[in-house]
């Protein structure tokens, strides 16, 4: 039987099928982010820090919380030259222009934060501004003035003396209905702005910004980074890794354990020590020291662990390299002089990639999931984002403790499926390619 | 006689050649652990740190430069030589080398002990126990379960559960930590049922029976994710095996004979299987000595493995070197241990004869 056919023989299983589907679609997803977002651009969005990422709330769960019943209000964002405004002119050059930043807040969760941007332009004196709230209910709450710089943001939400003015934090006392207070009051908010600009070529520009608690399809982070980015941008890592560490390995123990079989003698005796040796060489603490001291590129730390396993782990081949070593097509080949190198890779290696198959493939999860686990000890990709330091971020910023499930559940689902995936192909190959483990 | 002779200078050679690559192992964590000598720069510039810090009192600042600068580098050079630092780096790294390897493991730079020591000897000594509560229990558990369940579907094979398990065997994929974090998510913070993790409560219980009852309580999330990230995968390959074996010729034999089937279990399915088990209990073991550094930093048990973690966050070289010298002492026993079981329980080897070499 040809490989191809025994490789079309994956269709009879329905697991392989499934496994080929979350495989595929896994595919989809990293050739999807590539594209999308290119390499830089990853690294951009996700390394920046907080400034580009400055009008998405921190923390906020998935949109699709509220199709299970939540009411998590989303953000709102109001730019100045959206919403009605006046312009009123008081004499000797100046001017006011009064914002009206109204919307709609049907939720019955309070907004998380509430802030206020502004860039002004200004020769000499800053413009001022007055802020009023106008609740549903027709109450009026006086925020406070200030003075805008250049360019400027008021987190109102953070604002101690409004605090203590309203008796909670201004988030949820700005949107609490007076009679039942630890419910929003629904309907249609006003944010009145009253800029005074004192120079006749002065501009403002404000905007308001209503932080929810969920964002997009995957939420966001404590650094309000969209977790899409690195959702989508874990595919391609893990899978790259994963696959690059498989086949790396396993063709390298492949290859030494053949040379090994057909020579014997001295070459047996060393690969016989390495593999010794390998053995008693910890390898997790061997990269976690050179992710801690040398590097933490994953790179080179899926260099280093193909360096190590290559000298090592050869044993599980090599009783089936010895056997078939004596096969009579072997002999034959060497009755009409073939080289030792033609019948290594020529003879002996092909027989063998049946059983190479299998185990390559049951391998690559094992490595993405080492990408993971070097990311929770805080060994991740100094750049990239991968699911693993997505895990490892939930981890350390107490989402467990805080109840931010879906920060860890996200990651994890796409890890699992990506290992579930894998290991289901790999063990439908294994009973294909094992003939002895058809039959059972 | 003969035959003893032969035993002996067999495993006089197999332990040097392990005590050999224990060796080298160890010298190449040596060199890793250290940056290949830039560890010990570090460690000069901690050195001058804290010789400026000594020399700030005001007599010494009266001083002319000269003399303060000459003041300070004989100091400096006092604290290299008191290191060794003052040699190079090759020379060094032998005699940490013949150090580790006579486990005269040395001082800790950071990590102390908690009776407050910063004896490495003494570190370890005291998380071993740790590690060889929870690692033995979970490993244990693991093994013998699956052992005995996979002889049990290996004679039902086909049955409903056989499907269950080879169906489940795929989801060993993910390591424990990984099953760890989702069981505190469920266990901790959902349900608030089971501590997050650490050894025992704070401040401990005073009573022997609540103490033992507390360390059983935060042992049973680690010991649950160490199970469920391997036990059907194990199970499976168990049962494979044992299926492998009863579907031999001599069994076939066994069963034409018309012995009863536990007659043919015991005498023909198991004895061949004992060298296999054996080995992969001893590397079992082999695990149980070094825990898991992730499974014990997620769940904080203040183990071996979360020690070396420790110890390379702080760049704790002598903790790092020295567990790794535990480490590849004990494994070297474990395969020591191995080989002579296996002289012991397989027949087909034989000592000595055509070195003795093991498949």
């Amino acid at each position: 039987m040809t490989l191809w056919m025994r490789l079309r023989e994956v269709r009879r299983y329905p697991s392989a099928l499934a496994s080929l589907v979350i495989i595929g679609a896994l595919v989809l997803m990293a050739v999807y982010a590539v594209i999308r977002i290119p390499y830089a651009e990853a690294i951009r969005l996700w390394r920046a820090g907080e400034v580009i990422w400055l009008d998405n709330p921190r923390n906020a769960a998935p949109k699709w919380v509220n199709w299970f019943g939540a009411s998590q209000p989303e953000t709102i964002i109001l730019p100045g030259d959206k919403v009605r405004k006046e312009i009123e002119s008081l004499g000797s050059g100046v001017r006011r222009e009064t914002f009206y930043f109204s919307f709609d807040f049907l939720y019955g969760n309070f907004p998380s934060e509430l802030a206020m941007f502004f860039n002004a332009t200004y020769a000499k004196t800053p413009p001022q501004v007055n802020l009023l709230w106008r609740t549903p209910d027709g109450r009026e709450i006086a925020i406070g003035s200030r003075t805008i710089k250049a360019s400027d943001r008021y987190i109102i939400s953070g604002d101690p003396v409004l605090q203590k003015r309203l008796g909670r934090s201004p988030e949820e006392g700005l949107f609490a209905n007076p009679q039942a207070p630890e419910k929003t009051l629904k309907g249609r908010y006003t944010l009145v702005l009253e800029a005074y600009l004192f120079e006749e070529g002065a501009k403002i520009e404000p905007k308001l910004v209503v932080y929810g608690r969920v964002h997009g399809w995957a939420g966001t982070d404590h650094l309000r980074r969209d977790l899409t980015v690195a959702l989508l941008w874990g595919a391609p890592i893990a899978m790259i890794f994963g696959i690059a560490a498989a086949v790396g390995i396993s063709l390298a123990h492949f290859v030494i354990s053949a040379i090994g079989a057909w020579f014997g003698g001295v070459v047996d005796l060393l690969i016989d020590r390495l593999t010794e040796l390998r053995m008693i060489l910890p390898l997790l603490p061997i990269l976690i020291m050179v992710g801690v001291l040398w590097t933490r590129s994953i790179w080179v730390l899926l260099l280093v662990l193909i360096v190590f396993n290559l000298i090592g782990g050869v044993k599980t081949y090599r009783a089936m390299f010895l056997q078939a070593r004596e096969a009579p097509y072997i002999e034959a080949a060497r009755a009409y002089g073939a080289g030792n190198f033609r019948i290594v890779f020529r003879y002996l290696i092909p027989r063998m990639i049946p059983v190479l198959i299998p185990a390559f493939v049951l391998a690559i999860p094992n490595y993405v999931f080492l990408e993971a686990s070097l990311a929770i000890l805080g060994l991740g990709d100094p750049l990239l984002p991968t699911w693993g330091k997505v895990i490892f971020d939930a981890y350390s910023q107490g989402a467990l403790y805080k109840g931010l499930y879906y920060w860890i559940l996200e990651p994890a689902a796409l890890l699992m499926l990506t290992g579930l995936g894998f290991s289901m192909l790999g063990f439908t190959l294994d009973r294909i390619f094992n003939p002895r483990l058809r039959t059972l | 006689m003969e035959n003893l002779k032969r035993i002996a200078s067999y495993f006089g050679v197999r332990s040097s050649l392990l005590l050999i690559t224990v060796v080298v192992a160890v010298y190449l964590v040596i060199l890793i652990a250290n940056m290949g000598g830039h560890m010990d720069k570090i460690r000069e510039s901690q050195i001058r740190e804290q010789v400026g810090l000594a020399l700030q009192s005001p007599e010494f600042q009266q001083m002319p430069e000269a003399q303060r600068r000459q003041i300070y580098e004989q100091m400096v050079e006092v604290r290299r030589r008191e290191e060794g630092l003052d040699k190079p780096f090759f020379q060094r790294s032998l005699r940490y080398l013949v150090n580790g390897i006579t486990l005269n493991l040395g001082r800790s730079q950071r990590i102390t002990s908690d009776t407050g020591s910063n004896q490495v000897r003494l570190i370890l000594v005291e998380r071993l126990p740790h590690t060889l509560l929870l690692w033995g229990t979970a490993q244990l558990l693991l093994f013998f379960i699956s052992v005995f369940l996979a002889l049990y579907l290996s004679r039902h094979y086909g049955s409903a559960l056989d499907r269950i398990v080879v169906a489940l065997a795929p989801t060993s994929a993910p390591p424990a930590w990984f099953y760890g974090i989702i069981l505190i998510l469920i266990f901790s913070s959902l349900l608030g049922l089971l501590p997050y993790g650490g050894f025992v409560d704070a401040p401990p219980p005073p009573t022997k029976l609540a103490y033992a009852l507390s360390v059983l309580k935060h042992m049973v999330l680690p010991v649950l994710s160490v199970l469920i990230g391997g036990i059907f995968v194990s199970i499976y390959n168990w049962r494979t095996f044992f299926l492998i074996y009863s579907s031999e010729d001599y069994v076939e034999m066994a069963r034409a004979k018309g012995l009863p089937p536990r007659t043919i279990e015991r005498r023909y399915v198991l004895r061949p299987t004992v060298p296999p088990i054996l080995t992969s209990f001893t590397l079992m073991l082999i695990t149980v000595w070094m825990g898991g550094i992730i499974t014990e930093t997620v769940f904080s048990w203040p183990g071996l493995g979360r020690l070396l973690y420790q110890a390379v966050e702080n760049a704790d070289t002598p903790v790092m070197v020295g567990s790794s010298v535990v480490y590849g002492y004990l494994l070297a026993m474990s395969v020591l241990f191995l080989d002579l079981a296996y002289a012991v329980f397989d027949p087909r080897v034989r000592l000595g004869a055509a070195g003795g070499r093991r498949l």
